[in-house]
């Protein structure tokens, strides 16, 4: 039996993984931009707060997935269900890259241009909103970019602690020496980490400033 | 003295000093007045304290101690927004908003203040045209402009709400000579129609005697001396006769064509 045949063999059963997958990774995405962007914000405008945030974002990428699923199981509403413990995982890892790519961009716009704003009578928010958010739109992006790519791989780690996605194929594959079961989980993994890839460079080209 | 009347100083300075957070003084013990509708010029090397001095104007930096007053009010009590934008702002590089057309640029400040869409319309093309500039260019972004062009849009940005206020700061410091002098003589031609309260920094005596009706000299945080452009020229001041000497010859034509 090749691969293609057990591709279609299975499709039902690849179809519904890769959907639990998306969802795994798509949620801790959203959630790491919702908490990233405005902690990545936060640093870029108040340095007092640019190490530790960064350096706490920084900590947590250091420690091994397997084992942040591992510290996660005690704690109480989370552990109860493995696809929270899955997601909130995956967000923390998600938010180093989206953070540090938020406090990048906006520090990384022109001076000048701020002062300008200021002033012009810009308030504080007038500021954010209509100059340096759109200035560091395509920086933030490239960090979710990277984040989501990341989460895609990670996702498959899920499986470990029976949050399902794709990883299940893998781990089934390891433990029954079934390289075909591997590839099953393997390459819709990879095809979708390239998509998010594309899509998301694609979008941040389109929202470049100039 | 009386400051509270219209014929009172647009701004006043008394006893302003402005020290760094490490202690350093960037301004000491400045006083200085300027009149409704004269071009004042803070004339001085990089380091002396005028741009600190005019960024003390807008409230961007906050005086030690002292008082800066505008219209006759402190401008540390009081709402800094609207400070803001009753007055005219341009800066050496320009900080148009790379990602907003040219007229979105220009009426940045008249759509904060919430003017209807035809009046702001109407804004735009007068001031494109008052700063010599094509209307079409209105919908290019500012990385599609020259240097010159993009100066005047910034000018003209500066202009959008009729402030009665403008602060320059070198603002064709960065430009080629020609288009330099290009601006300087519209810039003559402009503040004769519109009587604006100005205050210019530069480190170019050429140009303070050519744009100024007053050139206040600043040398290491400290107001020199206050003198008339002709009254500059035959100055015995020291610091003055360096400046005269740096700049050498044609200072004289150059003040009168601002004269005249």
């Amino acid at each position: 039996m090749n691969v293609a045949h057990f591709f279609l063999q299975h499709h039902e059963e690849i179809l519904e993984l890769t959907l639990e997958h998306l969802w795994l990774v798509g949620v801790s995405t959203l959630f790491a931009i919702v908490i990233g962007i405005p902690l990545g914000i936060v640093s870029a405008h108040w340095p007092v707060w640019n190490k530790p945030v960064l350096g706490t974002a920084n900590v947590i990428q250091t420690i091994p997935s397997l084992a942040l699923f591992g510290f996660l199981l005690p704690v109480p509403w989370i552990g109860a269900r493995a696809d929270r413990l899955a997601i909130l995982a995956l967000t923390l890892y998600a938010l180093l890259p989206v953070i540090r790519n938020t406090y990048t961009g906006i520090r990384g716009v022109d001076p000048s241009v701020v002062e300008a704003g200021r002033g012009m009578g810009m308030t504080g928010s007038q500021l954010l909103f209509q100059v340096e958010l759109p200035l560091a739109v395509s920086v933030i992006l490239s960090g979710v970019r990277v984040a989501a790519v990341v989460s895609v791989g990670l996702a498959t780690i899920a499986a470990a602690i029976g949050a399902g996605g794709l990883g299940e194929f893998i781990f089934r594959g390891l433990a029954m020496v079934n390289n075909q079961l591997i590839l099953a989980g393997a390459i819709p993994a990879a095809v979708l980490a390239l998509t998010a890839d594309f899509c998301l460079g694609w979008l941040e080209r389109r929202l470049q400033p100039r | 003295m009386q400051t509270d009347s219209a014929d009172g100083p647009v701004i006043e300075f008394r006893d302003v000093v402005f020290r760094l957070p490490d202690g350093r003084e960037l301004l000491k013990d400045l006083n200085l007045q300027v009149q409704r509708g004269e071009t004042l010029i803070l004339l001085g090397r990089s380091g002396s304290g005028k741009t600190t001095t005019l960024k003390l104007i807008n409230h961007l930096l906050a005086a030690s101690s002292g008082t800066v007053l505008v219209n006759g009010e402190d401008n540390n009590v009081g709402d800094v927004i609207r400070l803001r934008r009753g007055i005219g702002y341009v800066i050496q590089n320009v900080g148009l908003f790379p990602h907003l057309t040219v007229e979105r640029n220009i009426s940045l400040v008249p759509r904060m203040e919430g003017w209807p869409v035809e009046r702001i319309r109407a804004r735009v093309e007068e001031l494109l045209h008052l700063v010599g500039l094509d209307h079409a260019i209105g919908s290019r972004h500012p990385h599609q402009l020259s240097g010159g062009q993009q100066q005047r849009v910034g000018v003209a940005r500066a202009l959008a709400a009729d402030p009665a206020i403008l602060l320059m700061d070198e603002p064709f410091g960065a430009l080629d000579a020609i288009t330099r002098d290009e601006l300087q003589r519209e810039f003559l031609s402009l503040q004769q129609r519109l009587h604006k309260t100005i205050v210019f920094v530069t480190h170019d005596l050429r140009e303070a005697v050519r744009l100024g009706s007053r050139i206040a000299l600043m040398e290491a945080g400290r107001l020199v001396t206050v003198l008339s452009p002709q009254e500059f020229l035959r100055s015995a001041n020291p610091i003055a006769a360096a400046y005269l000497r740096a700049f050498g010859e044609g200072l004289e034509s150059a003040a009168n064509r601002g004269a005249s």
